[in-house]
């Protein structure tokens, strides 16, 4: 059945270049989002709503998706991102401890981020680099056999 | 071009580099060398290069399987063998280039042949190679994944070929008789799955990749797809061919950028030598490829809720049947496999499946890897035939356990796993065996625990990630999980009930029957090997409330040894929740209703005057 998308016309210029290179299928959605938060920095609820007209399905299509994946961002995130692992090899070797010295020294339990938007802190289920458990990935990069010292020190010198 | 002109072509291209011989410095860079310090390496070799008047081409390899020893570097030329080194860092990199190219004498941790040489034993000497077979990690660090020459030159694509000259029929039946299962965990036989999406009628199917490795501690997939990835690639277009498939598909995690951005290449450069895209070596069989990156839900691994996530939906599994092989994805018939799997077949069609056979135990066909992880003393990447025995892996291949401590337990299998005790060290590791221990195969990780590790603590940590990757559709699984989580919490807290152990079962029995996926089917495994090989664990979290591995935080109690303490005020000024009372140059007193036991004064006593218990 052929749905009318019913999500207001909302315009966001960041976007322009990115959705005209999605073709308007269900089977979209989830590269189109990814690239959004690309773009944005997370999703925000005007993207949703031109994703949601862009791709003609309704927006609590989106918004079911984007609740449902943990990669999607609500919320606008910190500048620096700070992941520690908690697959279970990091677990057994002290990941509990990092998350702790991490969110002390930053004020901010995981899931938050700094007021002034420098830091988000997050716990990913596996980065896969379990032989150098315990592993914090910090933009990007990713740290092996980290202590709650080091990567406290990573903070301060990103500071 | 015919395969036999691409083949002499790759090899000419990649003779320079598959001589070893010639001088070349060869780095180990999949995520695990790089979080170790390949990267730094690499920035830092054209400097030292420079300062030794050095003109030597460096290369980026895949992963040796030799984790602990990251980073790895392997040199060439210089009249001498080819030798690895171990743990090489941007300060000795200079020493040992300048050792091993000028006249010194370079401590290496092996040969890259099969010579030892002096003290230096050969790679396939060390002790972690003991027992090893390497089938789908034959390529590992001994060529650049991102060249499609070094791949072709090593007989890749020799598979596919040769598939190509059968019917769709001979290639399912060469894996039939190969006996290959399905590596990702439940060991479905490969050909039965084929043979189904096979018979099925249809104008367009589907042939999909499984490279959602969510299970935390495991990168089997990671590193087959960073170190190799024409491999599986090669593997999914002779599948794709025996089903009649014309799209494919893998489903990558989003965590793995490197894993990500290599099979991109490797299907870019398959495309552009003809054995990907339409009229694959002129056999009339077209094939396309496209990659979806995952965003982060374990749940899709299970393959109706990876069809869904595809689809652009909520990646919740359905019942079956229908099974996928009869509506898959967009409702037609697809096949799924995972990545190790796939990187078989190519060995196992040029080869021959009988050859394959040779390898594992009667049920249990061919080889599988492990990434041995936790507390081992070498940790890595490891291919051993089916069948082997755990103590040879936890204490040959891995080197036992660290720092003096005692074995307790080694967890295959993941979330979905459970912990196999030291009385089952002999259980030979097959599909069959693991079941019957409680336990499951999996895809193939292996997180050893010792004697500092609190069996209801890694119960209740993977109840905790299952619980919060139930995609929340059956009920068996959204309350079950939760109510499990709830129970083992009280129990790490220290406020748990008598009789809580049993209801403990009852629940996770209820919750495996009950559940609609994989997913809820095995989350309840941790709980239940656990509480049957470690009940005494359990019970004295929840008759004496103590957690003999000092691990649940709930259970610890804080006190001041009044002889020891000076009363300098340290641990006073250094408690966040004003638990601490007393007078300085007196006994401090810690209240422990107000402790939160974050260990702070405990790591600020200079007098060793707290204790924990």
């Amino acid at each position: 059945m052929k749905r009318r998308s019913k999500s207001p016309v909302v315009h966001l210029p960041e976007l322009d270049g990115v959705l005209p290179r999605y073709t308007r299928e269900e089977s979209q959605l989830i590269p189109l989002l990814q690239e959004i938060q690309d773009t944005l920095g997370y999703i925000s609820p005007e993207a949703m709503q031109v994703t949601a007209r862009h791709l003609n399905v309704p927006e609590s299509s989106v918004y079911g998706v984007v609740t449902f994946y943990s990669q999607f961002y609500l919320t606008r995130q910190g500048r620096h991102k700070v992941k520690v692992c908690q697959g279970t090899a990091c677990h057994v070797r002290g990941a509990v401890e990092i998350i702790r010295a991490v969110s002390a020294r930053l004020g901010i339990k995981p899931g938050e981020t700094t007021e002034d938007f420098e830091f988000s802190v997050e716990r990913v289920a596996c980065f896969g680099s379990c032989a150098l458990a315990p592993v914090v990935v910090i933009d990007e990069k990713v740290y092996g056999n980290v202590t709650p010292e080091m990567a406290v020190r990573m903070l301060d010198e990103l500071v | 071009m015919t395969f036999a002109d691409i083949q002499s072509r790759a090899q000419a291209a990649a003779a320079p580099f598959l001589d070893s011989s010639q001088p070349r410095i060869l780095v180990g860079a999949s995520t695990c060398g790089k979080a170790a310090g390949a990267d730094d390496l690499l920035a830092a070799l054209p400097t030292h290069l420079k300062e030794l008047g050095l003109a030597i081409e460096v290369t980026q390899v895949g992963c040796l399987g030799l984790c602990y020893a990251e980073p790895l570097v392997e040199l060439r030329g210089a009249d001498r063998p080819p030798l690895l080194f171990n743990g090489v860092t941007t300060e000795s990199l200079g020493k040992i280039l300048a050792a091993y190219y000028r006249d010194g004498e370079p401590e290496a941790l092996a040969t890259m042949t099969d010579q030892p040489c002096g003290d230096t034993p050969a790679f396939g000497q060390l002790p972690m190679l003991s027992g090893q077979i390497r089938v789908v990690s034959r390529n590992f660090g001994r060529i650049d994944p991102e060249n499609i020459d070094h791949y072709i030159a090593r007989s890749g694509y020799a598979g596919l070929a040769r598939a190509l000259d059968m019917d769709p029929e001979q290639v399912i039946e060469e894996v039939r008789t190969s006996g290959l299962r399905g590596r990702g965990g439940a060991g479905f036989p490969a050909a039965i799955k084929w043979e189904l999406c096979c018979n099925e009628e249809a104008g367009q199917k589907y042939m999909i990749c499984n490279a959602d490795e969510g299970d935390p501690g495991a990168f089997m997939d990671r590193s087959v797809l960073e170190s190799d990835p024409h491999s599986t690639l090669e593997g999914m277009i002779i599948g794709a061919y025996a089903i009649g498939a014309s799209e494919g598909y893998i489903y990558v995690r989003a965590e793995y950028p490197l894993a990500i951005e290599r099979v991109e290449k490797a299907i870019a450069q398959a495309t552009e030598y003809g054995l990907l895209g339409d009229d694959i070596l002129g056999s009339g069989f077209s094939f396309h490829v496209k990659i979806k990156e995952g965003a982060g839900a374990f749940v899709c691994g299970e393959e109706t809720a990876m069809l869904a996530s595809i689809e652009g939906r909520r990646g919740m599994p359905r019942t079956r049947p229908p099974f996928p092989a009869q509506s898959g994805l967009f409702g037609k018939p697809t096949n799924i496999n995972n990545v190790e799997t796939l990187a078989n077949v190519p060995v196992l069609m040029e080869h021959g499946g009988a050859a394959f056979a040779e390898n594992g135990t009667e049920r249990s066909r061919g080889t599988k890897t492990f990434a041995l992880a936790g507390k081992i003393a070498r940790t890595g990447l490891i291919e051993v035939p089916l069948g082997t025995s755990l103590r040879h892996i936890v204490f040959d291949i891995g080197g036992g356990i660290p720092d003096e401590k005692t074995f307790k337990a080694v967890q295959t299998g993941g979330p979905s796993g459970g912990c196999i005790p030291a009385e089952l060290l002999d259980l030979p590791v097959d599909y069959e065996h693991l079941a019957e221990a409680g336990a499951i195969m999996g895809s193939g990780g292996m997180v050893v625990m010792d004697e500092d590790t609190c069996m209801v603590d890694v119960a209740r940590y993977f109840l905790e990630f299952t619980q919060a990757e139930s995609c929340g559709k059956c009920v068996p699984c959204r309350l079950g999980t939760r109510q499990l989580l709830l129970l083992m919490n009280s129990m790490a807290r220290g406020d748990s009930k008598p009789g809580d152990i049993d209801l403990v079962l009852d629940v996770a029995h209820a919750v495996k029957a009950g559940s609609l996926c994989g997913l809820g089917q095995t989350a309840p495994n941790p709980i239940l090997t656990t509480v049957k090989y470690f009940r005494d664990e359990y019970e004295s979290h929840v008759k004496e409330r103590r957690c003999r591995a000092h691990k649940c935080e709930g259970l610890l109690r804080y006190a001041v040894v009044a002889d020891a303490c000076t009363g300098c005020t340290a641990c006073f000024k250094a408690c966040p929740a004003e638990a601490i009372t007393g007078e300085p140059r007196k006994p401090h007193i810690i209240d422990p209703q107000k402790c939160i036991r974050c260990d702070a004064c405990f790591q600020v006593c200079k007098f060793n005057a707290i204790t924990k218990s």
